[in-house]
């Protein structure tokens, strides 16, 4: 222990930019995710179990007529990598925000002159980048092991990786948002898990969107889910398919639309409701 | 506004619905100045705190810290005030230095992350994972947070708690070191013996209210307080009365105790008294004063009989 005062403050002093600061909290917010084990290991092998399982247990192809056949993992891939990126944005950003607003660490970023917009930036950044791996990963086993097509043009592998940042912000800043409906941390799993293990199953995800009844598909209609869903067929499927299950929303456009008006929505609700510091007012 | 104090507080008030939780705070702290706030539990330190660091929102009154109202929590203002929190922060996953490195780079002139670390003794500790840390070493990295902005003025809420003896009083130098440099503290703290050591001055908040505020050595009127002189008075002793010496005087299980202004000739004629009955010492004479801690201890326990009474009412 020495208590030889610090050296003296420089003459010039001006704030990091934002920009630099935001690289920071991704780099830290991405080494975090790393060194957490068993985060890592759930992430990246769940979809993947869901990919393997479910083409096991699914095995019949899709027929839709002469020359109209997909079989099961060609059809389910575009859904589970849609779970998939939801997954790793919003259910993860919501449990573990929830775990740092009870440990006191956004009370203590909230101390400091970072600006908040660098701490979403980072959360954002950092899912996108975990959402891309896993994605990657998918798609390797999808192409290698299940002989899954990749998008057919260079116009569906565009769309594909926009709408896989796209739906990966809307995941992440609804999570962030989300937290605020979580009292405490410890019933974190409770609050997010339910409701996403639900779109699952409405959206088109676990069972295919046509056999899914007319009011269950209005309710997944109003969550963003069943559009990623939706999308990701479109960049992955040919187009007889997805007329034959979505009819006239096929396309790029609806999903492109609807995703970015809930982005906009999502980061509005969190501007509005997020809280740096869980704190009972007495 | 005028920033010829480093914290001014006029009639600061705060309201959690109808629980009046601060009534009304006066206060101004200089720049350089060790201010200790004690008080027991709920009684407001930590919301007036939080006021101050911008963390809650205040109901009535003003308040500026460095010239500014906390309540707006501007950047360059943050960069210039250094919070250790109540609670440590946890970092599990992050070594020392990352996170203090980290913390860092959100300042505009932060000190060297290597010689903060090693002020607060955390040299050894420096690639260590911080969930490997025992508790007080994680209070050293909290306040190690605190400093690396290089503020003008650090908040310390309880910042020794959890710290052994030889930690507290390293903390204490850290404290004294940054003090040099002219900087302003404001620390909260359970430690009696912590605010006496540390603080030029030291307020009492209870229920509220801020019952006093002075230096330690004359907080509540100490200074002036009646010193006790107490000895043993067996056999010729205790047979007579104790001569008419300047105070009150009581005798209990063998033992008298004077309560006076004037100690010193208090004793001069106890001394002689004694001779006159073949004593040349007064067995096991002391003479005290009250304590901080009795004054402290005092003040909250009269709040306390006070806030029953009304309660009665």
């Amino acid at each position: 222990m020495t208590t030889a005062a610090p050296h003296a403050r420089p003459a010039a002093t001006s704030f990091p930019t934002l920009f630099a600061l935001s690289r920071s909290r991704t780099a830290i917010e991405i080494k975090l995710f790393f060194r957490n084990t068993d985060q890592v290991f759930f992430t990246f092998l769940l979809p993947v179990l869901f990919l393997v399982l479910f083409s096991a247990i699914f095995s019949g192809d899709i027929d839709a007529g002469p020359g109209r056949r997909i079989d099961f993992p060609t059809y389910f891939l575009p859904g589970i990598v849609a779970s998939g990126a939801m997954s790793t944005t919003f259910v993860n950003l919501a449990t573990s925000i929830a775990v740092e607003q009870r440990e006191g660490l956004l009370k203590r970023l909230a101390g400091t002159p970072l600006p908040r917009e660098a701490f979403f930036i980072g959360r954002l950044m950092m899912a996108v980048v975990v959402t891309v791996a896993q994605t990657a990963i998918m798609l390797v086993i999808g192409v290698f092991v299940y002989d899954v097509g990749t998008p057919p043009t260079p116009e569906r592998w565009a769309f594909f990786v926009a709408l896989l940042a796209l739906s990966a912000a809307v995941g992440a800043v609804l999570g962030i948002a989300y937290t605020r409906l979580i009292r405490d941390a410890r019933s974190a799993s409770a609050i997010v898990q339910p409701p996403f293990l639900v779109l699952q199953f409405i959206s088109g995800v676990f069972f295919r969107w046509n056999d899914l009844p007319p009011w269950l598909q209005a309710i997944a209609t109003l969550f963003p889910l069943r559009w990623i869903a939706e999308g990701f067929r479109y960049a992955f499927l040919p187009d007889w398919f997805g007329k034959f299950e979505y009819g006239d929303s096929w396309g790029w456009q609806l999903p492109l639309v609807i995703l970015a008006a809930w982005l906009a929505l999502a980061f509005a609700l969190a501007m509005r409701f997020f809280r740096w510091d869980i704190q009972p007012d007495r | 506004m005028i920033a010829d104090r480093a914290v001014r507080v006029q009639g600061l008030r705060k309201e959690y619905g109808s629980f009046a939780a601060l009534k009304g705070i006066d206060l101004e702290i200089a720049h350089g100045e060790v201010f200790a706030l004690l008080g027991p539990n709920g009684a407001g330190k930590t919301t007036f705190v939080e006021i101050l660091e911008g963390y809650r929102r205040r109901t009535g009154g003003a308040a500026t810290v460095l010239g500014n109202d906390p309540g707006e929590s501007r950047r360059d203002w943050r960069a210039r005030i250094g919070i250790v929190l109540q609670a440590s922060t946890v970092f599990d996953l992050l070594t020392v230095n990352e996170v203090v490195a980290h913390f860092a780079g959100f300042y505009p002139a932060p000190l060297d992350v290597g010689d903060v670390i090693g002020l607060v003794g955390l040299d050894e500790k420096r690639t260590v994972r911080c969930d490997k840390l025992s508790g007080g070493q994680k209070r050293r990295v909290d306040l190690a947070l605190g400093l690396i902005g290089d503020p003008d003025l650090i908040f310390l809420d309880e910042p020794t708690t959890g710290l052994d003896p030889e930690g507290r009083h390293q903390l204490w130098d850290v404290v004294r070191a940054f003090t040099a440099l002219g900087k302003t503290v404001v620390l909260t703290t359970h430690y009696i013996e912590e605010a006496e050591v540390l603080a030029d001055r030291v307020g009492v908040i209870i229920a509220g209210e801020l019952a006093a505020v002075g230096t330690p050595r004359e907080l509540g009127g100490r200074k002036t307080a009646l010193a006790t002189v107490r000895f043993e008075a067996p056999g010729a002793l205790a047979a007579a009365p104790p001569p008419a010496v300047p105070g009150e005087w009581a005798r209990r299980d063998g033992t008298v105790s004077i309560a006076t202004a004037a100690p010193t000739e208090t004793v001069r004629l106890l001394t002689e008294w004694a001779r006159t009955r073949g004593f040349d010492e007064l067995p096991a004479i002391t003479i005290t004063r009250p304590s901080l801690e009795d004054i402290y201890l005092e003040m909250v326990e009269s709040a306390g009989a006070v806030t029953e009474g009304r309660a009665d009412q």
